[in-house]
């Protein structure tokens, strides 16, 4: 007992260490732009910088319409295909699960050759247009994440009995879905909208390739030119993140006690 | 029936190549409180979700308050329902759960609050309209279950076994509770059991249903007395079934085990050395001669079960059993196992099943 202990300990501590030690060196490594002495001139730096403000303004806003594209698009999904198709499920989640096989480069030249200047849906035409096909790519690769998250959150109530309960008491399927199922599933919308914005903030491929000004050309941009910068920004990206976590963990403590299934 | 308020006419219902419910006829009177008793899959269930609107008939027609509602949707029907699984909205509280049907239909704030304040009196909850669902016992949920159905005054109200998933004092008391609620408010109710105790305890009438069928319709009395066909006998109560021959058909003899029993006018037209099933209630026979019971029959007691206010007694009769119920008296000790007996019954009381 006492030996399988320590090798558990140890498999924690070698993992850890894999985790930390890189974050620890790049958060070190960020801190010495100034010779001789511990600093923040890094961040200063970064968050001074006007680019950093416009391409993390632009990522935010792309990331808000992501969001809503993919609630707006992965909730009555999840919940029609849990209450009235759950034979279409396996499919469905395949389909969701394409993303992840599939290369975002190979995404985005299909996107450049289907709704290019001269297709019959020029979304590439304009800048506002790349912007809604930069939005609905977006959407796509986190999908995955988006429709467990919901249909994980469907799990946990009796939608079909309590669609019922609202439909006889006069609900149509607007007032279903914003009344009933969605302040229900809210927490788990929350965690798909958290996990879609922190893959909307870092991602590089399709606004490089798309040619938009985004947070992730960005990091790129000074990641090749500079020498300490690239470090705030991975650790301020990090912390993003981080912070997008424990939003989720701190919303889920205000989910809705389910009371539908009798005991 | 001629004023009938609930009307559903020849309804079918296949899914597939099953038929789940054949030729489905009912008339239900207003204020009238009707049970569906039957075991699980025998259909009772679709016809309920028919009437609500969840299931489309294959063919035929259900109108409501003399109008054809067979093609309408749940939410233009007009009805309150109560789930077995409660279905309180887990993100809204009592109250608002109370309110959600009354929202929906555009009442007033100030009256929806007042009709809410008094459902929640009616159901004796009224410190409860800040509480959510999960803050509630079963028994609570489903008295709120039943308030937010009949807030908005539907013309109808459909109970799917709101007992089951509730322990066994509860559902006794929140079953009188909504016999009481459903007299006062006059509502025509149809409701959905698989519990005999519970259809006969409440209903006005119960329709006893088999293999998606109407089996029997008729009072508690007339089901449980009275029982048309095999199936509603052995469904509703408890029932001994002997097996007898006809050994004279003129006088109306049977023969039963080693004894034998008269049993006039009651043989149908059955003749000698046919075989019958004689149907009788526990309650019907009794340990030793009785007056009025002309019917003895002899055996040996082979199981003696003491349930409190009654002992049953298993008495045998050569390859037969029957079981009978007799009061328990403190005064008297219980019979015992392997003593002999007689036991005695009215012939009036014997159903012949054929």
């Amino acid at each position: 007992m006492r030996s399988g202990r320590f090798w558990a300990w140890a498999a924690f501590i070698v993992g850890a260490a894999y985790f930390f030690i890189p974050l620890i060196a790049t958060l070190e490594f960020s801190l010495r732009m100034r010779r001789g002495t511990y600093s923040f001139d890094a961040y200063q730096v970064v968050l001074g910088d006007p680019r950093f403000q416009a391409t993390f303004g632009y990522s935010v806003v792309v990331a808000v319409f992501t969001i809503i594209l993919g609630v707006l698009v992965v909730v009555p999904t999840a919940y029609w295909i849990r209450l009235r198709m759950p034979y279409l499920r396996p499919l469905v989640e395949f389909i969701t699960l394409l993303p992840l096989v599939i290369p975002a480069i190979v995404i985005v030249f299909g996107y450049i050759r289907m709704y290019g200047s001269n297709s019959p849906l020029p979304f590439l035409a304009s800048a506002r247009g790349t912007d809604i096909l930069l939005i609905i790519g977006y959407a796509t690769l986190a999908l995955p994440y988006m429709y467990r998250a919901v249909d994980t959150g469907l799990r946990t109530i009796d939608v079909r009995t309590l669609t019922e309960a609202a439909q006889i008491l006069g609900a149509g399927w607007t007032t279903i879905i914003a009344r009933v199922i969605l302040p229900n599933v809210l927490i788990a919308v929350l965690s798909g909208a958290f996990l879609t914005f922190a893959i909307v903030i870092g991602e590089f491929t399709m606004a490089s390739l798309l040619n938009r000004p985004a947070f992730g050309p960005y990091l790129q941009n000074i990641g090749a030119n500079r020498a300490y910068e690239p470090a705030a920004l991975a650790i301020i990206a990090f912390a993003i993140t981080w912070g997008c976590m424990s939003v989720i963990q701190f919303l889920a403590r205000y989910a809705p006690k389910s009371a539908n299934r009798p005991n | 029936m001629a004023d009938s308020f609930l009307s559903i006419q020849h309804v079918k219902k296949t899914f597939g190549d099953n038929t789940v419910v054949q030729d489905f006829n009912l008339d239900v009177g207003a204020g009238e409180f009707i049970s569906f008793l039957g075991p699980s899959g025998c259909g009772k269930t679709t016809v309920l979700r028919m009437v609500a609107g969840f299931e489309e008939p294959t063919s035929g027609s259900i109108g409501i308050a003399g109008k054809d509602v067979t093609r309408l949707k749940p939410n233009q029907r007009n009805i309150g329902m109560v789930f077995q699984a409660y279905a309180l909205f887990p993100n809204l509280t009592v109250a608002q759960n109370i309110a959600f049907g009354l929202k929906v239909a555009g009442v007033p704030r100030a009256d929806s609050d007042r009709r809410v304040a008094e459902m929640l009196e009616l159901i004796k909850l009224p410190q409860f309209g800040d509480r959510y669902p999960y803050q509630l016992s079963g028994g609570q949920q489903q008295r709120v279950a039943l308030a937010r159905a009949i807030a908005p005054k539907p013309k109808l109200l459909l109970l799917d076994e709101p007992l089951s998933a509730l322990d066994a004092k509860v559902r006794v008391s929140l079953r009188d509770e909504i016999r009481a609620i459903q007299k006062e408010l006059g509502i025509t109710t149809v409701f959905v059991t698989h519990d005999q105790e519970e259809a006969l305890s409440i209903s006005d009438r119960i329709v006893v249903m088999y293999g998606g069928k109407a089996e029997q319709v008729g009072t508690p009395f007339e089901i449980y007395n009275r029982p048309s066909t095999k199936f509603v006998a052995n469904f509703v109560g408890t029932l001994n079934v002997l097996e007898g021959t006809v050994t004279d058909a003129a006088t109306g003899t049977v023969k039963v085990g080693a004894g034998e029993v008269t049993l006039k006018g009651k043989l149908n037209g059955s003749k000698a050395g046919d075989t019958l099933s004689l149907a009788l209630r526990p309650e019907a026979i009794s340990l030793g001669r009785q007056a009025g019971r002309d019917a003895t029959l002899g055996g040996e007691i082979s199981e003696v079960s003491f349930l409190g206010s009654v002992i049953r007694v298993r008495v045998g009769l050569g390859k037969e059993a029957v079981s009978l119920d007799t009061f328990n008296s403190p005064a008297s000790p219980p019979p015992t196992v392997g003593e002999k007996a007689e036991i005695s019954f009215s012939p009036e009381d014997v159903l012949v099943l054929h």
